[in-house]
């Protein structure tokens, strides 16, 4: 992708910037211990948790920065931060 | 037509000819009398423009700064204190690629407090990314401004520009001046027209954040516009010797240069003191040339190395200093331009501050630099220190 010269960018950027790369721990979703709850989702800084068809929630890595704000609010310890392997 | 002005006056007639749609400034002495005058220029329908009346420094050239991303031909000026403040806005503007037009007419800074000439403010914003150019008389110093704005809104460069010119000694003298016609400059600068503006139809943000996987690469394309801007400068510096006589495509000129065994470098007013000297050596039989430097970013560096691969020694007269370093910014980037060579360069800080520099001082100069006592400051009162 070339630079935009400045800088410049047209609405919607924020989609583009694969904000995953930051990640230094990422969360593991343990669906056995979820009770589809959805706090995890509600509390996402990113609105990067998505429920799935079977009702579970799963992140979406490519945005996920790795907050663990989930992992620390999941009532059932379902969610666990793990290092990032790089 | 030959007018006889006073520098700053000139300079905002050249501006009002380059029909900015924005000025902005905060006066500052001695850059005081061009925005007076260009604020009576837009209160006498005599430039359409919106006259942006700002708290300080700080605020006018962020006036700029939205005006011009928003397309609009923009103008500002000032010197020392209030360069230092726009400090912020200087680095985002170029970072946003925008092509504002600023006068500057040289300040030392504080402190101590001095209203009095010397380049260290525009010298001190050498990293900024903007083009700087620097005038050695009033002529030069308002040509310049339309050289500016041709070159800073080349689709190819799109960087902000200074046009630099020594506080009082040009903004308060009054010189002949061959001023343009409108239609002259209408001619040779066309309307401001950028690919890409602020428009509430067709949003677009400007300089927005980079991470680390890309900042890197828009401080390079900044660097490579620089480089670009060289042969800008050049097309668009003979373009206006052809259209107007007074040729500005060279980035730095020779005077009695040819066969000289001493060259002086310098920037600036100071050069028609250097020539005068060198006219009076040359008398005498003494084989010494200057080597003015009019454009100081993009830094002519190839260039340089050339006008002077065939003198001895090499004098450079710095209206700055980088505290802590060896001396000035010209004698140190000079050296750098010169490396490998056998020439010996040695730097003179002088005049800082508004202290006169005079036809006697370019002969000691040369004098100490014949036999080798050089990277000093010049003209020190012993008595003080």
């Amino acid at each position: 992708m070339a630079l935009a010269v400045g800088c410049r960018a047209r609405p919607g950027k924020s989609r583009d910037n694969k904000t995953g790369s930051w990640r230094v721990f990422r969360p593991d979703f343990d669906h056995e211990k979820c009770s589809k709850c959805g706090m995890c989702q509600t509390l996402c800084p990113e609105g990067c948790v998505h429920e799935n068809g079977e009702g579970f929630f799963d992140p979406d890595y490519t945005y996920c920065k790795g907050c663990g704000i989930c992992a620390a609010e999941c009532p059932k310890e379902a969610i666990t931060m793990k290092q990032e392997e790089k | 037509m030959m007018e006889i002005t006073e520098g700053s006056h000139a300079v905002a007639e050249a501006v009002r000819l380059c029909r900015p749609q924005v000025v902005s400034a905060y006066p500052i002495t001695p850059q005081t009398h061009i925005v007076e005058a260009l604020a009576d220029f837009v209160a006498n329908c005599q430039l359409d423009a919106e006259y942006i009346t700002v708290e300080n420094e700080l605020s006018a050239l962020s006036a700029c700064v939205g005006a011009s991303a928003a397309g609009s031909r923009t103008y500002s000026a000032t010197t020392s204190q209030g360069l230092l403040l726009m400090t912020e806005v200087v680095f985002n503007a170029a970072g946003m690629r925008l092509p504002i037009v600023m006068s500057i007419a040289n300040r030392a800074v504080g402190a101590p407090l001095s209203i009095w000439n010397d380049m260290q403010d525009s010298i001190s914003m050498r990293d900024a990314g903007w083009l700087q150019f620097y005038a050695e008389d009033n002529q030069e110093a308002t040509d310049l401004h339309f050289l500016a704005y041709k070159v800073a809104e080349d689709p190819s460069i799109q960087l902000p520009a200074f046009v630099c010119f020594d506080g009082f000694i040009l903004s308060h003298t009054y010189e002949p001046i061959e001023m343009l016609t409108q239609e002259q400059v209408d001619k040779y600068l066309p309307k401001f027209n950028p690919a890409e503006k602020l428009d509430a139809k067709d949003p677009i943000s400007f300089g927005m954040y980079a991470t680390p996987e890309y900042y890197m690469e828009f401080r390079y394309e900044m660097n490579q516009a620089q480089k670009r801007a060289k042969e800008v400068i050049a097309r668009a510096g003979k373009e206006f010797g052809t259209l107007f006589g007074r040729d500005y495509s060279a980035l730095v000129e020779g005077y009695q240069l040819d066969d000289a065994e001493t060259a002086v470098v310098a920037m600036g007013s100071i050069c028609g003191t250097v020539k005068d000297a060198i006219d009076e050596m040359r008398a005498t039989g003494k084989k010494v040339g200057l080597l003015k430097i009019r454009v100081f970013r993009p830094f002519p560096s190839e260039e340089i190395a050339k006008a002077l691969s065939k003198v001895k020694k090499v004098a450079v007269l710095d209206k700055n200093v980088s505290l802590g370093s060896k001396g000035g910014a010209t004698a140190i980037e000079i050296r750098d331009a010169m490396y490998g060579s056998t020439i010996t360069v040695k730097g003179y800080v002088l005049g800082l501050g508004g202290r006169d520099i005079r036809k006697r001082d370019i002969k000691e100069i040369v004098a100490l630099c014949e036999n080798g006592i050089g990277d000093q400051f010049y003209g020190l009162r012993k008595e003080l220190i």
